[in-house]
């Protein structure tokens, strides 16, 4: 299974439900085009909920990253909600642990944008 | 599985296509040989990964596609370690070249992490040039013996 997102909205933040595998091709471009979509939608305060991912690559890492990035530069957010171990794993291991928002609980994380 | 197969050594060699199914058709080789060796999930995880690192490499920034150009995969399994041979025909790179990609400046960026990773993963790295072109990535996880 590649990946499949879904995206909800909890008063101003814009969760995205992501399920399945972030990896180079189809995976991280998906990500890639759905965050770039909001971005030109103007959406600011976005939530990834990355609890359903169950492979990520250095690639996928990267589509992380680069989202934070244009996010941030745009004067928006992206924080990232349940982690699993592996992902929270290569986020600590690449050090991007700390530079990324990171929340086990969805109510606590959509309230911490306000 | 049992001890018996752990014991044995077993070696695996492929030809594969400059595609990226033939990097999860290598991944998928890869841990059904390592899972013999009695590797534990997070080791399996940590391996199938840096497989799968090293043949974006070689497919994507070695062989950069080209559907003339292969990748060879050699895999071998002794009771003591567990070897991945990854060789493409591409014009190569020098690891000393590659940038930090923990070090301030470099943290985000987009790419740069796949063999920060493999190292991190795996016992031992190696990259040898290939003559008349070409790079081949050895990578080695010894296998810890269940006392």
């Amino acid at each position: 299974m590649s990946v499949k997102l879904t995206n909800r909205q909890v008063g101003d933040v814009t969760v995205i439900d992501v399920a399945g595998r972030i990896t180079l091709g189809e995976g991280s471009s998906t990500l890639r085009d759905a965050l770039r979509e909001l971005v030109k939608q103007d959406h600011k305060k976005i939530l990834l909920n990355l609890k359903e991912v169950t492979y990520i690559d250095s690639s996928g890492i990267g589509e992380l990253v680069s989202a934070y990035t244009t996010i941030t530069n745009q004067g928006g957010h992206l924080k990232l909600l349940s982690l699993t171990h592996r992902v929270k794993d290569l986020l600590q291991i690449t050090k991007l642990y700390t530079v990324f928002d990171v929340h086990e609980d969805e109510a606590h994380a959509v309230r911490s944008f306000a | 599985m049992g001890d018996d197969l752990a014991e044995e050594s077993k070696t695996v060699d492929q030809v594969l296509d400059s595609t990226l199914e033939s990097v999860d058709k290598a991944e998928r080789v890869a841990l059904d040989l390592a899972h013999e060796s009695g590797f534990s999930d997070e080791d399996l995880d940590r391996i199938g990964m840096s497989v799968r690192e090293c043949m974006v490499n070689a497919v994507v920034h070695g062989n950069r596609y080209n559907a003339h150009k292969k990748v060879r995969l050699s895999l071998s399994r002794t009771p003591e370690r567990f070897t991945i041979r990854i060789a493409d025909e591409g014009e190569g790179f020098n690891p000393m070249d590659l940038p930090d990609p923990v070090a301030g400046d470099n943290l985000m960026r987009h790419s740069g992490r796949g063999i920060f990773l493999m190292r991190a993963f795996m016992d031992d790295l190696q990259v040898r040039h290939l003559e008349p072109a070409g790079t081949e990535v050895t990578l080695v996880k010894n296998v810890v013996v269940k006392k």
